[in-house]
């Protein structure tokens, strides 16, 4: 759908701009906040609802569906995590869910919501021209969504590896391996710092960049005409896989590295 | 694709959302699937029992009914015997009453006819006394004869 006044490049470059309210970093991706928000309520709203009227009895569809996910989590995390936490579960789920629904926007056809925000921005007046409507609607595909939630993660391996280990047993780990000798502390350090930066950076690239070559292709797809039909439902297809793995792995990893913050070596 | 405040926005979010799920969402579900997982365990393990007890039952069942059986045989067998016997024993009785009644009969029937040949001699004698007395009141004297006709009475 690529409209007579636009160039393929614009269009692309059209398609992966954030509707951005403010300047500089503190600079807001409105359409990021809100879908991942709505989506985030989606989730929780749904959830509750099956929670409110939980009982050991017959369960409906639906309330099936979700003790289905609930339990395939709980079982990730017990087989990853041994000992007792009330936050690795919830957590767990709600990072699978989560980036599950978000990932999903991917599959709604990459013109229809951005063409509605830019008719629908137009006819409310907030712009003068549809072309500055700017919509992105999956938020996996912004970095700051995937850092926000590895960083969080991050924040945790933290503050479980002092919550199991002590400050001490910290900062000993950090030294003190793989080498174990006080003249090869600053090399351990180096080592140890570099294992610990890298597990947030890569959750979130990992996340990040698969979705966005997924929505890229999309976009190429959508332009290379009435061809576009069966090829966009194969990528789909596929791409339901990428979506539902990703959001996987983010989880397991998620767990794997908070078990490993809380257990000795 | 810049990295600007969304990074701050989204991470409140997430918390937020964990905090939700890990306060109102995730310990319902999760006790429910607990609870009703015991309960599944339990009904299997009152399955389990209920069939053996069922099996034993019917084990005893039958040993019951062949108990019984074999007593109800039995009994027949003693009902036919005792019947058997009374059979034999009535008419073992009937026979001798029949002995009893006939032997009676006979006994009646001999005295009987005692008596009526009895009466008939008498009868014959006074008739045969009253022939001769008609005769005799004719030609002789009833007490030149007496003697004859005295005589005569005692033969018959």
């Amino acid at each position: 759908m690529v409209s007579g006044e636009q160039t393929p490049t614009q269009y692309i470059q059209h398609h992966l701009q954030n509707w951005t309210v403010g300047e500089g970093f503190w600079a807001v991706n409105v359409d990021t906040i809100f879908w991942s928000v709505l989506l985030g309520v989606l989730f929780l709203w749904s959830f509750r609802r099956v929670a409110k009227k939980s009982s050991a009895g017959v369960p409906g569809k639906w309330q099936c569906f979700v003790e289905m996910i609930v339990e395939f989590v709980d079982n990730s995390v017990k087989e990853s995590f041994h000992g007792k936490d009330k936050l690795i579960a919830p957590l767990a789920l709600t990072i699978f869910v989560w980036i599950f629904l978000m990932n999903l926007m991917d599959l709604i056809p990459v013109d229809w919501l951005p063409t509605a925000a830019m008719y629908g921005g137009y006819w409310l007046g907030f712009v003068d021209d549809p072309h500055d409507v700017y919509m992105k609607v999956v938020p996996t595909t912004d970095l700051n969504t995937t850092f926000a939630l590895s960083l969080s993660v991050f924040a945790l391996i933290i503050i479980y590896s002092i919550k199991y280990k002590g400050v001490k047993g910290f900062a000993k780990e950090m030294t003190l391996t793989p080498f174990n000798h006080w003249a090869l502390m600053p090399v351990n350090f180096v080592l140890e710092s570099i294992t610990l930066l890298a597990k947030p950076a890569s959750l979130a690239l990992r996340l990040f960049g698969n979705l966005y070559a997924g929505e890229l292709i999309f976009i190429l797809i959508a332009m290379i005409g009435l061809f576009q039909l069966p090829a966009h439902f194969a990528w789909a297809v596929f791409h339901i896989l990428v979506i539902t793995l990703q959001a996987f792995i983010f989880m397991m990893l998620t767990i794997v590295y908070l078990s490993m913050a809380s257990s000795e070596h | 694709m810049n990295i600007n405040a969304t990074l701050i926005g989204q991470t409140i979010a997430f918390i937020v959302f964990v905090w939700f799920c890990m306060k109102f969402v995730w310990p319902p579900i999760i006790n429910a699937i607990e609870e009703r997982q015991k309960k599944i365990a339990d009904g299997l393990n009152a399955g389990e029992r209920a069939q053996k007890d069922l099996e034993k039952a019917q084990e005893e069942i039958a040993e019951q009914l062949k108990e019984a059986k074999q007593q109800a045989a039995e009994i027949i067998e003693q009902a036919k015997k005792r019947g058997a016997k009374i059979v034999e024993e009535e008419t073992q009785r009937g026979h001798e009453e029949r002995e009893k009644i006939v032997a009676a009969g006979h006994e009646e029937v001999a005295s009987e006819r005692n008596r009526a040949r009895e009466e008939l001699r008498k009868q014959v004698a006074v008739l045969a006394v009253t022939g001769a007395q008609k005769i005799i009141e004719r030609e002789i004297d009833k007490d030149a004869h007496s003697d004859i006709v005295e005589k005569l009475v005692a033969e018959l």
